[in-house]
């Protein structure tokens, strides 16, 4: 580790990386902190990408995917399956621990260099000017100077905070999350199922995402806003319990998923903060692996930009801001609209929206008309939701 | 008071996005609350997936 970079970017998930793949090909010298052992490990993270939000970066490769899928159920609070098959989308449920892994082999192929077991514990201040990081490397207390910190850590961050930038999710925009990797279970190939309603998960959903035969993902996400009274892991083993008695259960995991408005200010002088951090979430589905990727992306371009121009202000670095806006986040305040709009639907609501689209044959059940169908019986967002989902 | 039952944390992180203290540092596997700075306002405790962090009231 040297004692100084042009970028220093925390956290080696997609965003970090990706932030310093982009960064060093343009010419940054740039480094990646990385507090776990490991790149990609814990996976925290059902895995489900849709297949133009990847190869808008990299080429798909075969050893990411763990199932393809083409289609996708939602069971209603009552029990009716709504089967939509993609029309022209294809999504992947991916290997995490391998993709994360990849990506930080290409930020270092492009000349970042990735460091593991390096815990940021804080920012380095010289005259109220953020130039480094303060860091301890397998039980050593380090200083590392750098012209810009990216915070692309995650949704434990701190390192906005640190710098006075508002990061801190609110209660009611945490999804509180609880999955098991299981086998022994009897599972639809190529297809993702998410149950939802107040008995499964409420303000969020319950996945199914297999991965292989008789294996998958199951998880679910539920509002802070209901997670006092009862924990997304209870929810979870009662599900566990009803549904797959007889699963075995490989890997357990839980986490958290910030499905908020992107935050208001990602930059200030010297700082960028990238992905979960800066809360770029899609708030309807809680994607967050493309979005993590792309605003990683934008930001090592305008890094490296800010480094070749020597000016790291939040002015020169609001160009970032500028980027994201015109991709992603005006499009996520939408979402988080619907987000909500959703979260006001009754069981009952639901119901009579699933029964709805139900009578259209699934051969027939293409995306348009079941929307018409459902602004029918009630003009809700739901629709847009499947097709956000199907779109991912 | 914030009581963690650590045997029990799987150090995700969650807690922290929602402290408005800013007060709980997770690492790998170890999760510490900094008492001075907690505010008591127990979100921490409602946020966490597997119940690991609870509200105990100081005698
Ligand atoms: C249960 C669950 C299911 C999900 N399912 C999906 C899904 O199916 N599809 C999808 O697209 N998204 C999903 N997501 C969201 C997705 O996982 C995240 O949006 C994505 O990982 C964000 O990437 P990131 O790089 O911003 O953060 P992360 O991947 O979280 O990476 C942040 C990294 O920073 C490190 N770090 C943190 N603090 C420090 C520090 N102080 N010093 C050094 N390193 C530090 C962390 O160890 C971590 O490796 C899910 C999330 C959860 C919780």
């Amino acid at each position: 580790m040297k004692p100084s970079y042009d970028i220093i970017v925390v956290g080696g998930g997609p965003a970090g990386t990706m932030t310093a793949k982009y960064a060093a090909e343009n010419g940054a010298d740039v480094c990646v902190l990385e507090k776990t052992r490991d790149i990609g490990y814990p996976v925290r993270c059902g895995e489900a990408v849709g297949h133009d939000g990847i190869t808008q970066f990299v080429e798909m490769q075969k050893n990411w995917i763990a199932e393809k899928i083409n289609s996708c159920t939602l069971v209603s609070p009552e029990g009716t399956k709504l089967d939509v098959p993609f029309a022209n989308e294809t999504g992947y449920i991916l290997n995490r621990r391998i993709f994360d892994y990849d990506l930080s082999r290409l930020a270092s192929k492009a000349g970042a260099q990735i460091f593991t077991k390096v815990k940021v514990q804080g920012l380095l201040f010289e005259n109220d000017k953020i130039i480094g990081v303060k860091v301890n490397h397998l039980g050593e207390d380090k200083e590392i100077k750098g012209k810009i910190i990216v915070g692309a850590d995650g949704v434990d961050s701190r390192v906005g905070r640190w710098a006075g930038l508002k990061t801190t999710v609110k209660i009611r925009d945490m999804e509180s999350c609880m999955q098991y990797s299981v086998s022994n279970i009897d599972v639809k190939r190529n297809n993702m199922t998410m149950f939802v309603g107040k008995n499964y998960a409420p303000g969020g959903y319950l996945w199914i995402f297999p991965k292989g035969d008789n294996f998958a993902n199951i998880g679910l996400g539920i509002s802070g806003k209901y997670s006092k009274h009862k924990s997304a892991k209870k929810y979870l083993d009662e599900f566990m319990s009803r549904e797959f008695p007889d699963a075995s259960i490989h890997t357990s995991m839980c986490g958290g998923c910030p499905i908020a408005y992107p935050i208001k200010k990602p930059v200030a002088d010297n700082i960028m903060i990238v992905g979960d951090a800066a809360h770029h979430i899609n708030p309807v589905t809680g994607g967050g692996i493309t979005p993590a990727m792309k605003s990683g992306m934008l930001a090592g371009i305008v890094g490296a930009e800010a480094i070749k121009y020597n000016d790291q202000s939040e002015k020169f670095l609001e160009k970032y801001v500028k980027a994201i806006d015109k991709d992603f986040t005006k499009r996520h305040h939408t979402l988080y609209k619907i987000k909500e709009a959703i979260s006001q639907l009754s069981d009952e609501d639901i119901n009579g929206i699933a029964r709805n689209i139900d009578s259209i044959p699934t051969e027939k059940r293409t995306l348009r008309k079941v929307f018409m169908s459902s602004m029918l019986k009630k003009p809700s967002l739901i629709i847009d939701v499947m097709r956000i989902f199907t779109g991912l | 008071m914030i009581n963690i039952i650590e045997n029990k944390c799987d150090f995700c992180g969650t807690c922290v996005g929602v402290c408005p203290a800013n007060c709980i540092d997770v690492d790998e596997a170890s999760i510490l609350i900094n008492h001075k700075k907690c505010i008591d306002c127990d979100l921490c405790v409602y946020i966490c997936p597997i119940e690991v962090l609870e509200s105990i009231n100081e005698a």
